[in-house]
């Protein structure tokens, strides 16, 4: 069950409902996959925070833009890319949050959860020159029968660029 | 489902009850608005009840950082009640939990306020 390679694609209007659109088809592949519920919550999270920013800073809220999503599902792992058609970004870029200077900035915490409810993060510069962020998370293991997949639990976030 | 708030008097504070999610969008803006008319009330010691909150993403993080030093800078009191274990994971991991005053006891809370 669930072992054959997979691959989904959609191409999401510029708008805030995309990201609802966007998390849902992510949660219904993760859960297909066996996901727990604990691993479903961190890759719906990431999926919105990836989607939000490519709304925002990525098409700037121009709706002539689109977000690209593509999911696969390999033996191992979810591999999400979210891909948008702006200019990209280098993660360098980005100030840490846990910074003393930074813990009460009222944003700058999206990448920050990313990385933390992710196995691998990263950011590339996509075939449309905008930011493509891939992600992955490990499949939980299924040596346990009867245990509703808990998958890794408490993953501790990946700190620094 | 969409966040609702309301509040209840107790004492010198106010009670802000909330359930749902406080994300991009409608949740964000409601916790937003809500926090302002309390404080155009002069309603200042301000305690949140999350109980019912088990989703809160990065905008609806920000959005409680921003009610509390709103809060803060008009002389009141932001305190967190009932954090789900959600929300609290989230705020560890954030660094804000050492922020935030946080109870798991209401009339504690509340007579923190005196
Ligand atoms: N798709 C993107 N294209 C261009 N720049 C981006 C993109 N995604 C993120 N960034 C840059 O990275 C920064 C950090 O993003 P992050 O999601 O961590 O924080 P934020 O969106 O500013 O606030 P929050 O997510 O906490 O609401 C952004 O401020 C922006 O400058
Ligand atoms: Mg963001």
């Amino acid at each position: 069950m669930g072992t054959d390679p997979k691959h989904l694609e959609i191409t999401l209007e510029t708008q805030v409902d995309s990201v609802n659109v966007a998390e849902e088809m992510c949660l219904r592949v993760a859960e297909a996959a066996g996901f727990g519920e604990d691993d479903c919550y961190k890759i719906g999270m990431s999926v919105r925070e990836g989607v939000i920013n490519a709304f925002h800073y990525g098409n700037k809220e121009r709706p002539d833009k689109k977000i690209h999503l593509a999911v696969d599902l390999t033996n191992d792992k979810m591999i999400i890319h979210v891909l948008d058609e702006g200019t990209g970004f280098t993660l360098a870029s980005v100030p840490d949050p846990l910074a003393e200077e930074n813990l009460l900035s009222t944003s700058g915490r999206g990448i920050f959860l990313m990385r933390a409810f992710m196995d691998e993060f990263d950011v590339v510069s996509g075939r449309t020159g905008g930011a493509e962020i891939v992600m992955a998370k490990k499949l939980p293991l299924q040596e346990n029968p009867g245990t509703n997949g808990q998958g890794s639990q408490g993953a501790s976030p990946h700190q620094g660029a | 489902m969409p966040l609702r708030a309301t509040h209840r008097d107790a004492g010198q504070a106010t009670v802000l009850d909330l359930s749902g999610k406080i994300t991009l969008g409608e949740g964000s803006a409601l916790l937003r608005t809500t926090v302002r008319k309390l404080l155009d009330d002069q309603r200042t010691r301000i305690l949140l009840n999350l109980a019912d909150v088990d989703y809160i993403d990065s905008s609806g993080i920000g959005e409680l950082v921003s009610a509390y030093t709103t809060v803060k800078g008009r002389g009141g009191e932001l305190k967190l009640l009932h954090l789900t274990k959600k929300v609290h994971d989230l705020l560890q991991l954030t660094k804000l939990f050492t922020v935030f005053e946080v109870y798991s006891d209401e009339s504690t809370a509340l007579n923190s306020f005196q």
